[in-house]
């Protein structure tokens, strides 16, 4: 068991035959993910990966033809909302977008186009999903983590990786481990997680990896204290960031007072919420 | 990035919205030139980004073109809270008799814009905001829709707006959020929006954010950055595609990923050290950009010490290694450096570093207090 993918799950590549596209695709492929289908504009009736994996025009032909009902988009930045639409009306239920530097105004766009319709989206700017053992959908290396049950969400992408392999190292498992992205508007947040996750028998234990900027912590902190019966681990990244400053993840900015890292913390200690003074005491706090 | 006034106002014209005669001088000459085209009082404004201009005595009035040329040259000789006064806008002065607020930015929790206004706007809205909430009205924008005229009308009715100002305050809030919305803003705020004594409305201060990400289709206003405010190690950072902010520590890092870049900037404290900088080389670095980081981070003589910490994933780590390798040869660094390598090709990464006389670490927290003794010379 798992939350979002598992072994039923059938995927279509949007943008498969660029270089990041191809590439991961081949390790999604290994990993035992099951790739449908590929989508680029121009490319419909090529084959990929020794010839295993038909490329279509459009989101909608590879949908009919394969049956997919999830998409990763690997297209360009300035054609990723587009991306996004296409598959929303092609029928995706569930569409992950890793692709970084979408405009902010495309995706509010998007996120208020699609919440008329039922479709989830993970990202922008997001590492994808793991149920190991079973498919990953995405740029998650696949050999840091092993089954489990510690579902993980997460606002970062390489410091998700590097929880899940803490969490390996002493033979902890992980359920599904979600990287939700770090942009100011994204598809998914903490609180869709943490109910998936409470809802999951197969997970027991979840971990929420946060980082300084917006209050999505502090309203899933609010949601942890009355409705998760099942314990929560935190670490909260950005704890000594200047104010002020960028840090590279648009979502990454403090405003005025708000986002801070040290009011995250304290609104998730007040909830009984466990946070880790740095990633590798993770696994011990989880017990 | 950061628009000036001049500019903002400019962009705001553009969109129908009415704004003081006035132009934008680099010398105290071409002040009184424009001064004495105006006519009458003309205010001087540096033309800095950074807020506070007005109490730095960086905004002034002048009665003649011959007080403009004085002032322009005091102002222009100025430094603002660090930064340099390169221009100076000249306006023609007006009387005020309401300044009004009107500011359109992005709300992430509604995942909307939201177009907020005050009937108490001016230099001191933030402590408005602060003290009476209630005196600032919030209207969400549909991203879909756009703002619709009612909208207007009833921000009008709100903040007691005289009927006679209904016509142009409606202009004004549509060209606002066309601006807005066509140049990828992320904040277009007027403040104030005066009604004058003879009755007029104008927008006398523009401020403008707009989207990085979005430069992409706006190769116009990408061209009106403005470099002084960045730090010249920045402007080089962003040539290679790396997001890098100096700190003032002695530890240089380098790391992939932002989250994990802050975390490794948190841990190094966390073990009793000051990092120099915060550098993010992003996903799939290949060994030119690697190497440019190096020798942005290795150029501030602060650093006593480096730590890399990678973990691959998109990007691979011996890619990272090879990057170092021709970063070395180039600087030749002396300054000790501890490197983690984990994840995508680790192990291929190690070999390749193997006779290049770095420390390494295997965990995160190893790597921090490593690179902590380093620096402190251990």
């Amino acid at each position: 068991m798992s939350i979002l993918i598992n072994k039923q799950t059938r995927l279509v590549v949007q943008g498969i035959t660029g270089n990041e596209g191809i590439f991961h695709t081949q390790q999604m492929v290994a990993y035992g993910t099951n790739v449908v289908a590929g989508v680029t504009p121009g490319k419909g009736g090529e084959w990929v990966v020794e010839e295993k994996i038909p490329v279509f025009d459009s989101v909608k032909m590879a949908v009919e033809a394969t049956g997919a009902n999830t998409s990763v988009i690997f297209v360009p930045a300035r054609f990723s909302a587009d991306a996004i639409y296409e598959a929303a009306d092609a029928g995706i239920s569930l569409i992950v977008c890793i692709t970084e530097g979408v405009p902010v105004l495309d995706m509010m766009r998007v996120r208020n186009y699609l919440d008329q319709k039922k479709v989830r989206l993970l990202g922008p700017n997001c590492p994808g999903l793991i149920t190991p053992g079973e498919c990953k959908v995405g740029i998650i290396p696949g050999n840091i983590a092993i089954p489990g049950s510690v579902g993980v969400v997460s606002r970062s992408g390489t410091l998700t990786y590097e929880v899940v392999y803490a969490l390996k190292l002493l033979n902890k498992g992980v359920s599904t481990c979600v990287g939700i992205g770090g942009d100011p508007i994204n598809g998914t947040n903490f609180i869709d997680c943490l109910s998936m996750f409470e809802a999951d028998p197969s997970t027991e234990k979840v971990v929420m990896i946060g980082e300084i900027g917006g209050s999505d912590e502090e309203k899933a902190a609010e949601y942890i204290g009355k409705h998760m019966t099942k314990p929560v681990v935190s670490f909260i990244a950005g704890q000594t960031a200047p104010p002020g400053k960028r840090m590279g993840h648009a979502g990454a900015i403090i405003e005025g007072g708000s986002g801070l890292a040290a009011d995250k913390v304290k609104a998730l200690e007040a909830v009984g919420v466990r946070v880790a003074a740095h990633p590798e005491q993770i696994p011990s706090l989880l017990g | 990035m950061k628009l000036h006034e001049y500019q903002s106002k400019l962009i705001f014209s553009r969109y129908g919205v009415p704004i003081p005669k006035g132009r934008v001088a680099t010398t105290a000459a071409e002040a009184r030139a424009i001064a004495n085209e105006l006519g009458g009082r003309v205010v001087i404004k540096s033309q800095v980004l950074v807020g506070g201009r007005g109490k730095a005595g960086g905004i002034r009035l002048a009665k003649d073109p011959h007080e403009a040329e004085e002032i322009a040259t005091q102002i222009l000789g100025m430094e603002i809270k660090g930064l340099p006064v390169r221009k100076v806008l000249v306006d023609e002065a007006a009387s005020i008799s309401q300044e009004i607020y009107l500011g359109i930015t992005n709300d992430r929790a509604a995942r909307k814009p939201v177009m907020m206004v005050s009937a108490e706007g001016g230099v001191e809205i933030e402590e408005v905001a602060r003290k009476s909430p209630e005196k600032i009205i919030r209207v969400h924008i549909d991203p879909l829709l756009g703002l619709r005229d009612y909208q207007a009308r009833d921000i009008a009715v709100m903040i007691d707006l005289p009927r006679e100002h209904w016509k142009t305050f409606n202009q004004v809030a549509h060209g606002l959020w066309r601006a807005y919305l066509e140049c990828d803003a992320t904040l277009a705020e007027i403040n104030p929006l005066v009604i004058t004594t003879d009755n007029r409305m104008l927008a006398l201060d523009g401020k403008m954010l707009l989207d990085d990400n979005a430069l992409f289709r706006h190769a116009d206003l990408a061209e009106l950055r403005d470099l002084d405010i960045e730090a010249p190690a920045e402007i080089e950072a962003r040539k290679y595609g790396l997001s890098f902010i100096k700190l003032d520590g002695n530890i240089g890092c380098m790391v992939n990923g932002a989250g994990l870049a802050m975390t490794t900037m948190d841990i190094i404290k966390l073990f009793g050290g000051e990092p120099a900088n915060f550098l993010d080389i992003g996903g799939g670095a290949g060994a030119e950009k690697v190497a440019a980081a190096l020798r942005l981070i290795l150029s501030d003589p602060n650093v006593k010490a480096v730590l890399f910490n990678v973990f691959g994933g998109i990007t691979r780590c011996d890619e990272v290694a090879r990057g170092i390798l021709v970063a070395m040869q180039d600087v030749k660094p002396n300054v000790p450096m501890v490197i983690r390598l984990v994840g995508t090709n680790a192990q291929e990464g190690r070999q390749l570093l193997a006779n290049a006389n770095m420390i390494t670490a295997e965990t995160l927290a190893d790597a921090a207090q490593k690179a902590v003794a380093a620096a402190k010379g251990a």
